[in-house]
């Protein structure tokens, strides 16, 4: 099993962090993981995004061009990724930013209006827990204990009291 | 201690520096090698005896790594291309006062400012010294986040046995990403240094370093000593990993980060029935010359890959030494090559077309 996914929006939507959570939590199920962030002048208002990687066995290139899962957090990554998205692969995007259409048939994409979600229940600045709660339950290899486990790992000590917002977050997108 | 821990490649090394001994980081910050220094600049103040000094340039940080050598210390800079054709001349001179030290080069695109995107193209500049005046680098080229940690530890111990700077040359793609990583339990080799130049305290003669020789049958003595220690080095110390060679019809040739995309093609090109596996110099200067023209006799075809348009292919060529053709893929400018662009060389060399 090799999943190669990519975390794509506006640097601050959190594309970063939502990729450590996940490679944590692969990490914590004993898959081999790797993480590679976009660096450079794209990440100043720009698109953000970051490469990860989870698979079963010692992983080769950490640069994905191809994923088995796209998590879209704004319109221009939806429009620069959807097309690369490997065919049978998963794309998971926030409908409350993008309106874009996606006719591949040899995919599936589902949406969730995360922003919109963030904002009513209080929980702002989560809509990438949103989105990948949502993505964990669609694609089903990370189970709900590691993902906790991933979170915990990722959240630094000294705003460990954020950890319940994000796994309500979490959560939220999984039922949603 | 044995937890698995993700790391980022630049902080990693930073961390294997402080658990093999060093104690004094210079610096200067440029992308994509900053947060190396940033995280030297939280944790070696908390060291006993440890010092980080941001310097006002790359060419101070060089120098003051040179002094603090000289004293004894376990010294390192870190930064990226265009960073260290400024610390040309202080490796030159590091060097021709037979200091060790250790200076990390997290490549970017260039030549000149360049972009700051992955790249190898520092090959040939690395592995000829760097500076002026024919000296030698121990070049080191780990391919993840774990090795990076066991090669801080080897450039060290190999720097200061032999009293040569170190590189660990890495890439802005290994610099960057995280992987899981465990921390050995290494305890660091510290060597007696009494050569250092750290007060004598009336007990001892003094000692003095320096680079300059005006007689010349002095400075040829010199250099032939250096020389003869540059031999042993190539004789003991160069090093190649491989995978999948031991049926291989052709092999790729790729170090870094470029090999793992290269381990992904090959993979793919298995999958086809193409007998082709890889072979991944660990060192650089040394060159793993031997290993690769042994494993060439028995080869159809070489296929070297970097990033860069074709610079670690001529050590290949040499170390081959006609025994099979050698062809070359690269990207430069930043681009890092894809699996799928490697696979398709693989297979156009099992056709037959070889240059």
């Amino acid at each position: 099993m090799v999943k190669n996914i990519i975390f794509a929006g506006f640097g601050g939507q959190g594309v970063l962090f939502a990729g450590k959570v996940t490679a944590y939590a692969g990490l914590s199920q004993g898959y081999e993981v790797s993480w590679l962030p976009s660096y450079g002048p794209e990440m100043r208002g720009g698109t953000a995004n970051c490469s990860v990687v989870i698979a079963d066995r010692p992983i080769g290139s950490p640069l994905v061009i191809n994923p088995d899962v796209l998590i879209a957090m704004n319109k221009p990554s939806f429009e620069k990724f959807a097309p690369l998205v490997a065919s049978g692969g998963i794309i998971i995007y926030d409908s409350s930013l993008i309106d874009s259409k996606c006719d591949r048939d040899d995919i599936e994409i589902y949406d969730i209006n995360a922003t919109e979600l963030s904002q009513s229940e209080n929980l702002k600045g989560l809509s990438n827990m949103i989105l990948l709660g949502k993505a964990m339950k669609v694609v089903g290899i990370l189970k709900d204990k590691s993902i906790e486990e991933g979170l915990v790992k990722s959240v630094p000590p000294r705003k460990s009291e954020l950890l319940k917002h994000n796994m309500r977050a979490i959560e939220l997108g999984k039922n949603n | 201690m044995s937890e698995k821990i993700l790391m980022k490649g630049n902080e990693a090394l930073a961390e294997a520096a402080i658990r093999a001994g060093c104690i004094r980081f210079f610096g200067y910050p440029i992308t994509p090698q900053t947060e190396l220094a940033a995280y030297m600049a939280k944790r070696l103040p908390k060291i006993e005896g440890g010092v980080y000094l941001q310097a006002e340039s790359e060419v101070s940080a060089i120098n003051m790594v040179l002094g603090s050598a000289a004293s004894g210390a376990r010294a390192m800079t870190s930064s990226s291309s265009p960073g260290i054709s400024l610390k040309a001349e202080g490796i030159s001179y590091i060097a021709g006062s037979d200091l060790p030290c250790l200076i990390v080069n997290v490549q970017r695109a260039g030549p000149g400012l360049g972009g700051i995107q992955p790249s190898q193209a520092d090959y040939w500049v690395s592995t000829r010294g760097v500076g002026h005046g024919g000296a030698r680098l121990l070049v080191f080229a780990p391919n993840s986040v774990q090795e990076v940690i066991d090669l801080v530890f080897d450039a060290f111990e190999l720097a200061e046995k032999y009293r040569i700077p170190a590189m660990i040359l890495s890439d802005g793609l290994l610099g960057q990403m995280m992987e899981p990583v465990v921390f050995p339990d290494r305890a660091p080799v510290l060597l007696e240094k009494p050569w250092a130049a750290n007060g004598h305290r009336d007990k001892r003669n003094k000692n003095i370093i320096n680079s300059l020789y005006l007689q010349a049958s002095e400075l040829e003595e010199k250099v032939r000593q250096r020389e003869l220690r540059y031999r042993e080095i190539e004789e003991k110390h160069s090093k190649a990993s491989e995978y999948m060679m031991d049926d291989a019809e052709y092999a790729v040739v790729s170090y870094g980060a470029t090999s793992r995309v290269a381990g992904s093609a090959i993979d793919a090109a298995r999958e086809k029935g193409i007998r082709v596996g890889l072979i991944r110099p660990v060192t650089l200067w040394p060159f793993p010359s031997k290993q690769i023209f042994e494993k060439s006799k028995n080869l159809k075809g070489i296929l070297a890959v970097e990033m860069s348009s074709g610079q670690m292919v001529d050590d290949v060529r040499l170390a081959v030494n006609g025994n099979c053709p050698v062809n070359f893929f690269g990207r430069t400018g930043g681009i890092i090559p894809t699996p799928m662009e490697i696979l398709s060389e693989i297979e156009k060399m099992s056709k037959g077309d070889i240059k």
